[in-house]
């Protein structure tokens, strides 16, 4: 926020006047194109509090549903001392700028070992993070350069993932976990994160990461791991927080 | 050649003998092993059908409890049709329950009790091809009665809600807006199960599961659909994966229209094993070539993770290594729907012209193939202004170098999945570009020694540069050392692997033999 911004408190949405307040929505509502139709348009845009509210276009599409664009006047304000961010407490990289901070400052492949342990079979969050496929329009860990990924696929037994993480030098270990029945996810997270702490020592331990759509990010103590990843994350995601964890933090507490 | 590139055919004629040269090992590959899905596809064919209280196929089951037996080098087909002599059976679904339980035991008989086999095992197996035949002329009917597009591009929509009964109306509003195909999006990681799910799915991750009844249901529904809009309405899914034998011989009994089916996607993008990939995908497309069915290649694949200029060239590359492949296992040009994408950053100078440039040299390259012309993805940022705009341009630049199949691009990719509003938006787009502009390809011939002819052609030089170099080499080692994108794949890792087995000197694939000798 620049410092012109920092000295406005209350600002309105901005057509082509100050404080004029106009804004332009669009949306679609389930009824056939009629005057009523366009009667509920103006309803629900005033609703949401544009009043006067100019139904600019209506367009039938298919049976039973109108598509509207509406302009109009928004009588709400933005109080900007009330505004709160929760910040992500890593920086968002794109995969180039991943790929220069590990060849700039870690001088090497940054190694990633991943799998889905116990019984487990689906692979779908694991692939999703690290097949070059991706997810969501977003390439996986294979894609980035600079990390070197080995995808041991399902049900992986733990002494198998502490070799390979061996073998590998891994820097990172991402496990995914899906099935959830008696908890199993739990069980799985704590028995691998313990063979780990009992293989390597701590300054030697690979980074411990699980993901699932099941885990509450909350709870990496209790799980012995460093990092929860819930539901919806993108592999860019996982890629930043690891040039934070093994990079970035690092050099600070240096 | 139309010869709008004034491209050199000495040169054009250079790049399919390097192809051939770079495929040709592979294929005599493919020719001498068999994998777990071969296998299993040839089981469908011979009616073994349904799956276990599990969820396994029988076919899975069946073909694992022979290959446990006397290994997968022989074929299954000999030892399935003498064990079922033996037990006295008829039905081979029967004969998978019993050896799922443990009963039956397989050898691999010879002299008379094999040539038996052989010739049962063929009955059976030609009964499944004939069934193939006859949904084939069934699409041939009904393309005669209700009549093909009356534009050329063929406009491709998406419908993936991951539940084929929301799939369905959602697939039939599409056709009435004006759709002409239909791709039903498969469940995320799909490609990686080694196993074809059975039923009806109302549950999967962004996109739907593949199976026979889902492929059924959504064709006849689109069969309805084809009635009501007076033009036969195509239907696609996915011959990729550790499952494309099967996905192929499934689609070619439901009537599917449109497969996608690439050389090299699942190696390079799903890290499936190389071997398994080349053996897969060669009876995939024999199967394809005897149902009648369009393959729409992945070449989009290699600009999203590659950049669109400096990378053009592995598009022509691929093209021309799919269409090899392709007409090695029978494929006609008509039914090549070789893939490539409207992918340049807007941001670079004269990227208009750039795209023009390599989708008229596909264009000329492959000139009775049904081009498939993919839309913008990387450049989409979430302004759907722009991206609107964008895809205007992308639909622009199809019509003027007359591409075959359009899929629509959407101002909401990498937003949310396209809403009601984003599709209708879209096809107003699709519909102002074709109605303004759908015959301007005959108009635009570029300028001799133009930006665009140069350009062409300096990408057609760079594909022959980089078919020379895998030429040295071999196209396995080629994948190995990271040639094509930045995924080195070596041919002894990735999955799928343990399901690849070299052929024994009497190795018997039925299917095989008729897809073949039909052929010839």
């Amino acid at each position: 926020m620049s410092a012109t911004d920092a000295a406005k408190k209350i600002v309105r949405p901005y057509g082509d006047t100050t404080g004029d307040g106009m804004v332009q929505v669009s949306f679609t509502l389930p009824v056939s194109h009629d005057k009523r139709a366009e009667g509920a348009a103006v309803q629900l845009a005033n609703k949401m509090g544009i009043d006067p509210a100019m139904v600019v276009h209506a367009k039938p599409m298919g049976d039973g549903f109108t598509f509207f664009v509406v302009y109009g006047r928004v009588n709400h304000l933005v109080d900007l001392n009330a505004v709160t961010v929760v910040e992500r407490d890593f920086a968002l990289l794109s995969a180039k700028d991943v790929n220069t901070v590990i060849k700039q400052r870690l001088r090497r492949k940054l190694s990633v070992v991943g799998a889905c342990i116990g019984t487990d079979a689906h692979t779908v969050g694991i692939d999703a993070i690290l097949n070059v496929k991706g997810i969501a329009g977003e390439k996986g860990l294979e894609y980035y350069r600079e990390l070197k990924v080995t995808n041991m696929g399902a049900q992986v037994s733990v002494p198998e993932l502490v070799e390979t993480a061996r073998a590998e030098k891994a820097d990172a270990v991402l496990v995914s976990q899906v099935v959830t029945q008696r908890d199993a996810h739990l069980h799985n997270t704590r028995e691998m994160s313990a063979a780990f702490r009992e293989a390597m020592p701590a300054g030697r331990r690979p980074l411990l990461i699980v993901g699932g759509p099941r885990f509450d990010e909350t709870m990496t103590d209790e799980l012995g791991v460093d990092r929860i990843f819930g539901r919806g994350t993108t592999p860019g995601e996982v890629a930043s927080y690891l040039v934070h964890a093994l990079i970035t933090q690092r050099e600070a507490m240096a | 050649m139309t010869g709008k590139l004034d491209l050199d055919p000495v040169l054009v004629a250079r790049a399919r003998e390097l192809a051939r040269r770079a495929g040709q090992p592979v294929v005599d590959l493919a020719r001498s092993h068999t994998t777990v899905s071969v296998e299993r596809a040839v089981l469908r064919l011979a009616g073994v059908a349904g799956a276990d209280p599990d969820g396994i196929p029988w076919v899975n089951r069946l073909v694992d409890a022979v290959a446990a037996d006397v290994g997968l080098g022989h074929g299954v087909a000999v030892p399935v049709f003498d064990a079922l002599a033996r037990e006295g059976i008829t039905d081979v679904t029967l004969l998978a329950q019993k050896a799922a339980a443990g009963s039956v035991r397989f050898t691999q008989p010879t002299g008379r009790a094999a040539t038996a086999a052989r010739t049962a095992a063929r009955r059976a197996v030609g009964a499944g091809v004939r069934r193939i035949d006859r949904r084939r002329a069934e699409r041939d009917r009904l393309i005669k009665r209700h009549g093909d597009p009356l534009q050329r591009p063929w406009i491709y929509l998406i419908v993936a809600t991951g539940d084929i009964y929301e799939d369905i109306p959602q697939a039939q509003a599409a056709a009435r807006a004006g759709a002409d195909v239909i791709a039903v999006i498969r469940s995320t990681g799909q490609s990686l199960l080694d196993y074809v799910p059975e039923g009806a799915t109302r549950e999967g991750f962004a996109g739907t599961y593949a199976t026979q009844e889902n492929f059924r249901l959504m064709r006849a529904a689109l069969d309805e659909s084809s009635k009501e809009v007076g033009r036969y309405v195509r239907l696609t899914n996915y011959a990729s994966g550790l499952c494309m034998p099967e996905m192929a011989t499934l689609a070619g009994l439901e009537r599917l229209d449109m497969m996608l089916n690439d050389s090299m996607y699942g190696i390079l993008f799903r890290d499936i094993n190389p071997v398994r990939t080349f053996v897969d995908q060669r009876f995939s497309r024999q199967v394809h070539a005897r149902a009648g069915i369009i393959i729409n290649t992945g070449e989009d694949n290699y600009l999203t993770t590659a950049d669109a200029v400096d990378e053009a060239h592995t598009v022509t590359v691929s093209q021309l290594l799919n269409e090899f492949f392709a007409h090695e296992a029978g494929l006609a040009d008509w039914q090549l729907g070789l893939g490539h994408a409207f992918e340049i950053n807007p941001e670079v100078p004269e990227s208009f012209r750039l795209e023009l440039a390599h989708a008229l040299l596909a264009r000329e390259l492959f000139p009775d193939a049904p081009l498939k012309w993919m839309p913008p993805t990387k450049h989409m940022t979430g302004d759907v202004f722009r991206g609107n705009l964008l895809d205007g341009f992308f639909n622009l630049a199809g019509a003027l170098t007359g591409q075959s199949i359009l899929l629509v691009g959407m101002m909401t990719e990498a937003v949310v999945t396209p809403w009601l509003s984003d599709r209708d938006i879209a096809l107003q787009n699709v519909r102002y570009v074709l109605g303004a502009a759908g015959g301007l390809h005959e108009d635009f011939v570029p300028a001799p020694g133009g930006f665009i002819r140069r350009r062409a052609n300096q990408v057609l030089g760079e594909a022959l540069d980089l078919l020379g170099r895998i030429g040295e080499q071999t196209l396995l080692t080629a994948i190995a050392e990271g040639t094509f994108g930045i995924m080195k794949r070596p041919a002894d890792r990735g999955k799928g692997l343990a399901g690849v087995a070299a052929h024994e000197a009497d190795y018997c694939n039925p299917a095989t033999d008729i897809l073949e000798g039909d052929a010839a």
